[in-house]
């Protein structure tokens, strides 16, 4: 998984910052990105400039989503205490939050599209999703296996991550693509889950939990999220298992692979899959792709992390390091 | 000293009431009856139909309308606020199938028009909606519900109940006799609905409106024929059992 930005990144971030920003601040880029990139939910708003920045909030969103359509005239934008967005009545399901503070005059939309190498610059950002992971439904659940390493280029930045995140004792979360998009989007869907349970006295069913987070994705697409996630659980129609994409894809299956190394994993899931597996026949299919495909591709490696989803809740059935693995398996076919 | 208190939505009385949200009650109690019954296998609303003038088409004026294919509800109280409320419900049943991928659950609807309806009792320059709603329907899992809400944002789950003009003697005759039996099967549920009805409504049948929802199906609207012939075989059952009640006094 990408997570810090490298130094080419950082550049052209400062150079797309610097560019639309008007004067240029002499500020060192930490500092500047936090005051731009401030999150309106951690941070809360100076008091001088708060019913400004309210203001400028409501409007930020609304240049933001009208981007690629074309601005909105003034009159043209809803009341500030519009109807949907602040009737309590109407569980908006974090559509409305959480609001990033934008700078003003800048559309992510048309900054990423100009750094996807279609322009005269040489800088790419290169959104690949650097890992494996992999579900698959079986006649007794299913089974959730991933890797454990974090990427960023060439530089190995963790050899133990943990890409499943466990939303609740009948859903779990795989990620793969930028770190901390799956982990803080994740989180929010873990967040909605849960008001859900206590909104209405039942946990939320797997396709809904699918659907929130694949909504969340919606709203942001084009502006350079990069999370690829399977959403697993058991729920009253059964075992339910989602594939959740940053452009909003969202499928349900039997089985999918996400990340880089997906392909070799697809290549040993598919040679060995049946639908009447054992748990152990499971366990191992899903121990063998993960190996396999960290075997061949350099941004998967660390160990396995393999999670069993049963009609009770899921279990963490092992960790295992897959260099040890690839041993075994080399011995065992000599 | 209610008249200092009375003017604004926003205003507490010194001892505790809103005295806007109290009128609003009494609007509803203007408004015609409606009563609603949860069986065991059906739910059924009914209403008295207000007397329409000659010349006004009758099908126009409908008290019983339904949020989506499994979820109704019957209102009493003003029609205007009621059109507002119900499309607002439509679309709130809409927007979760689509956000949720589920139909709505029957308490979820009614706690969003129950929230809807306190918003408006909590915020300035509007008045609470003057009405007072029974929400019905099955829930996906098969289970028959009946909600009551009213102007001040309340709900609670009933068996049984009625609201508008005659509620008060309309409750009390289903508390005599809501028995296991009466709900037995569904005709039986039906009949109740409408013996009711019968109680507070003046020339029978002519004046009712009656719609069921059975498990896993639509909305069904009685016309005035199967309304009138469920009103003759009550009148039936009416007249055996009062000459069973003079057979037996006068044997004994």
């Amino acid at each position: 998984m990408i997570v810090l930005l490298s130094r080419r990144t950082l550049a052209s971030l400062r150079k797309g910052l610097g560019g639309c920003g008007g004067k240029t601040d002499s500020g060192s880029l930490p500092s500047r990105l936090l005051r731009t990139f401030r999150l309106s939910l951690s941070l809360p708003p100076l008091r001088t400039e708060r019913a400004d920045l309210r203001c400028q909030r409501t409007m930020a969103l609304l240049e933001v989503c009208g981007a690629p359509r074309g601005q909105r005239d003034s009159w043209a934008l809803p009341a500030l205490d519009s109807d949907l967005r602040s009737d309590p009545g109407h569980y908006s399901f974090s559509m409305c939050s959480p609001e990033l503070a934008l700078p003003r005059g800048m559309q992510p939309t048309d900054f990423f599209q100009s750094l996807n190498g279609n322009g005269e610059s040489n800088v790419q950002i290169e959104m690949a999703h650097g890992t494996t992971t992999l579900a698959f439904k079986f006649q007794h659940g299913v089974i959730v296996a991933v890797d454990s390493r974090a990427s960023t280029g060439s530089y190995i930045a963790s050899l133990r991550m943990n890409k499943v995140i466990e939303i609740n004792p009948y859903l779990l979360g795989t990620m793969s693509g930028c770190a901390a998009d799956c982990q803080f989007w994740e989180r929010l869907l873990a967040k909605e889950c849960r008001l859900y349970y206590l909104r209405n006295g039942e946990r939320i069913s797997v396709s809904a939990a699918s659907k929130l987070l694949s909504n969340m994705m919606c709203q942001y697409r084009g502006m350079g999220l990069s999370m690829g996630s399977m959403i697993c659980g058991w729920d009253k129609k059964g075992p339910g298992l989602y594939y959740v994409d940053e452009n909003g894809t969202r499928l349900s299956g039997n089985m999918f692979s996400t990340g880089s190394g997906n392909t070799y994993a697809y290549g040993v899931m598919d040679s060995g899959y049946q639908h009447d597996l054992s748990p152990e026949e499971a366990y191992d299919l899903g121990r063998r792709a993960i190996v396999h495909a960290t075997h061949r591709d350099s941004y998967s490696g660390g160990v396995v992390n393999m999670y069993h989803m049963k009609e009770d809740g899921w279990v963490k059935v092992e960790s295992t390091d897959v260099s040890d693995l690839m041993h075994k398996y080399q011995e065992a076919s000599q | 000293m209610a008249s200092r208190y009375d003017r604004a939505i926003t205003v507490f009385s010194p001892d505790g009431h809103l005295f806007q949200v109290e009128y609003a009650q009494e609007a509803v109690k203007k408004g015609s009856t409606a009563v609603g019954i949860r069986g065991t296998d059906i739910v059924v609303l009914g209403v008295e139909k207000k007397s329409v003038a000659k010349l006004q088409d009758e099908r126009t004026v409908r008290k019983i309308c339904v949020l989506d294919d499994h979820v109704c509800m019957a209102f009493a109280g003003l029609t205007a606020d009621a059109r507002v409320v119900i499309n607002r419900a439509r679309v709130e049943c809409q927007s979760h199938k689509l956000t949720v991928e589920d139909p709505v659950t029957v308490e979820y609807i009614t706690r969003f028009i129950a929230t809807l309806k306190q918003k408006y009792t909590q915020s300035n320059g509007r008045r609470p909606f003057g009405i007072a709603a029974l929400i019905v329907g099955f829930d996906d899992d098969g289970i028959p519900r009946l909600y009551q809400t009213d102007p001040s944002g309340t709900y609670h789950a009933w068996k049984a109940n009625a609201i508008g003009r005659s509620a008060k003697t309309v409750r009390e005759f289903l508390e005599k006799n809501y028995t296991e039996d009466a709900i037995a099967n569904d005709s039986e549920a039906i009949k109740l609905a409408i013996r009711a009805l019968l109680e507070v409504v003046q020339s029978g049948g002519k004046n009712i409106d009656l719609a069921i929802i059975r498990r896993n199906q639509p909305l069904k609207m009685f016309s005035a024929k199967e309304i009138e012939l469920q009103v003759t075989e009550i009148e039936k059952e009416k007249e055996e059992a009062e000459k069973k009640k003079s057979k037996k006094s006068a044997s004994s």
